[in-house]
């Protein structure tokens, strides 16, 4: 692995009785986007803020190109948190111009606006933007001090299909341009089209990290059997499958296709409805945190 | 309909009895203002009048009007000092016993019409002596304390509020992750403020100056400069008090705190001459006092920078320790 710009070292974060973050450890190289992944309440927003510099761990260190979290690092960190509010009665280029007032360099305002399609917007009141333009206007906040390093937390929360997907084409861009990206989200096919890298939190500690392909094939041997619940007769619950239930659903993994249908057809279970797919990062998130995605 | 209100009655119940630091300043707040109003104007019935006497009461003994009821007689230790306070319309009469007694009277002041009627009915002898200079109407007297009061409303309130709602709705936090200091965030909104306070200010001295036909004695940049070290040192206590909290009604308590007792006790309204000597040490510790004892001696008696300067030391000082107070307990965040 190359010199990492960003490194967490066994962070731990109390709150009382609650430990929130509990011994993480992880290392980002310049240029990727890496993935927090991890149910609600497993830690995720407070790494990030953490590792934003924001919030004080208990113990442990977060350092930046190898320095602990400092002034070179708030001049080059960007962040977009999961809410953000903004000061009230400024246009989106006043917004912006606050906001690059306040860093010794960074981009044009002008090539803000048109990097995240604001141009049309750019004298309109920032409380009179739908979601997916505030979010874009977040980015572009984001983005003021051309960061090295850019942190985003749930970025897609609320929006729309259409409005997720015009994001992701926008941090796909700020990705090519080669800088450092951070990423939280419930989304995994955000994760899957973004992420670089990812590390699933639960509990406040990781529970796996590496390449989503990696870990998909090191999670899933074969493929990915679905039937609706109603399908899969109590009966079938004894049947020596590995299989997993959530509420609408069973899904059974198999690496021998052929002996599981036997086994199915065998017991009875009507195969009607059954869909057949490789696994994603879904299911590698339930099969390691066993929780269901709650947005 | 009825279970729709209950439930929002009842929940709003809950959010209110469980932010403890709001239910707090509830009962504390109208508690110390009733308390306060009960110790300044409680205790046996007061007088309605108040008399200086040059040389103190003693020397007026032997006279009737000494005796009567409901007028108190106040020691005056200069006639310069005593014909100012006629002018305020602060003491009804100044009496140089005789004999014969000689007096002075407020033309213009009701209290000095009814205090003379009573005077001459003790004593048909005394003498009325002509207050001489400027006349100063009550509206001259309260000019300077309703500029100071608008400024101590729009520094408390406008900052504590403002800085209240940016930590609430997280832009705070959001600024904290940019290179942006403590010091530089409250710098700017203490600029910000007093830019905006000085304006407001110059405008309503210079309309409500010319409605009111008000004549200023003093210099208008010495004006300046006490008005702008007054702003900093209310909007310094505004930012202490918005430092760190996150309820906003217990910033509301808290302001409310502070400012009632400078409207009561600065001397706005009315003089503290012959208040209880302790009342009238908390009064001079109030920011708001100094400002005013600045702002009347520069635009009544024409007072020149040596002798507000006092004033305006203290003024500096509580906006240092305030800023002070407020930089190191500041919360950008809930």
């Amino acid at each position: 692995m190359s010199v990492p710009i960003l490194e967490v070292r066994d962070l731990v974060k109390r709150y009382a009785a609650i430990t929130a973050v509990n011994g993480l450890s992880f290392r980002v190289p310049p240029g990727m986007c890496f993935g927090l992944l991890g149910p609600n309440g497993a830690g995720k927003t407070t790494t990030m803020e953490i590792m934003e510099g924001i919030l004080a761990p208990s113990s442990g260190t977060v350092s930046y190109r190898g320095e602990p979290l400092g002034e070179r690092f708030r001049e080059e960190a960007g962040i977009l948190f999961q809410a953000t509010a903004l000061q009230h009665f400024l246009t989106v280029r006043q917004s912006l111009a606050l906001f690059r007032g306040l860093y010794t360099r960074g981009r044009d305002i002008d090539e803000l606006l048109h990097l995240c399609s604001l141009e049309a917007l750019a004298e309109r009141d920032n409380r009179k933007l739908s979601g997916g333009q505030r979010q874009r206007l977040l980015l572009a906040i984001a983005l003021v001090n051309d960061p090295a390093v850019l942190f985003l937390d749930e970025p897609t929360t609320g929006l729309d299909p259409q409005a997720r997907r015009n994001f992701w084409e926008l941090v796909g861009a700020v990705k090519e341009q080669g800088k450092t990206i951070i990423l939280t989200t419930h989304y995994m096919d955000e994760a899957e089209i973004l992420c670089d890298e990812i590390a699933i939190v639960d509990h406040g500690r990781i529970v796996a990290e590496g390449e989503p392909r990696r870990l998909l094939r090191e999670h899933f041997a074969a493929v990915l059997l679905e039937l609706p619940r109603a399908a899969f007769p109590p009966a079938a619950r004894t049947l020596p499958l590995q299989f997993l239930e959530t509420q609408e659903r069973v899904e059974i993994t198999t690496d021998d296709l052929d002996a599981t249908l036997r086994t199915l057809i065998g017991a009875g279970v009507p195969l009607a409805s059954l869909r057949m797919r490789p696994p994603n990062l879904e299911d590698l998130f339930l099969e390691l945190t066993g929780h269901e995605l709650r947005a | 309909m009825i279970r729709r209100l209950c439930a929002v009655w009842h929940a709003r119940n809950l959010e209110f009895l469980r932010d403890r630091g709001s239910l707090l300043f509830t009962l504390v707040l109208p508690l110390s203002i009733i308390i306060g109003i009960g110790i300044i104007f409680g205790g046996p019935p007061r007088p309605l009048f108040t008399v200086g006497v040059l040389g103190g009461p003693a020397a007026l003994a032997h006279n009737r009007f000494a005796h009567t009821r409901y007028v108190r007689f106040l020691p005056i230790s200069s006639r310069q000092a005593g014909l100012r306070e006629v002018r305020h319309d602060h003491i009804a009469l100044l009496l140089a016993p005789g004999p014969p007694l000689h007096f002075w009277v407020n033309t213009r002041s009701p209290k000095g019409y009814i205090v003379e009627k009573l005077l001459r009915a003790a004593d048909r002898s005394a003498v009325r002596l002509p207050v001489s200079g400027r006349q100063i109407r009550y509206i001259d007297w309260l000019f300077p304390g309703i500029l100071a009061m608008n400024m101590m409303f729009s520094c408390l309130f406008g900052v504590g509020y403002v800085v209240l709602r940016y930590r609430q709705s997280g832009f705070l936090k959001r600024l904290h992750a940019t290179p942006l200091t403590a010091f530089e965030f409250l710098s700017a909104q203490v600029l910000s403020r007093l830019g905006i306070i000085l304006l407001i200010t110059t405008v309503l001295y210079t309309v409500v100056g010319a409605m009111i036909h008000f004549h200023d004695a003093g210099n208008l940049a010495l004006l300046l400069l006490i008005a702008a070290l007054g702003a900093l040192a209310m909007i310094a206590l505004g930012l202490t008090v918005a430092a760190r909290l996150a309820s906003e009604e217990l910033v509301n308590g808290l302001l409310n705190l502070l400012t009632w007792p400078m409207v009561m006790l600065s001397g706005a309204w009315f003089s503290l001459a012959g208040a209880p000597r302790w009342l009238r040490w908390i009064a001079d510790a109030l920011p708001l006092t100094q400002l005013l004892h600045a702002a009347r001696a520069v635009m009544l008696y024409g007072a020149g920078l040596g002798a507000i300067a006092p004033n305006l030391i203290y003024l500096a000082v509580v906006t240092l320790v305030f800023l002070g107070i407020g930089a190191a307990s500041f919360k950008w965040r809930i």
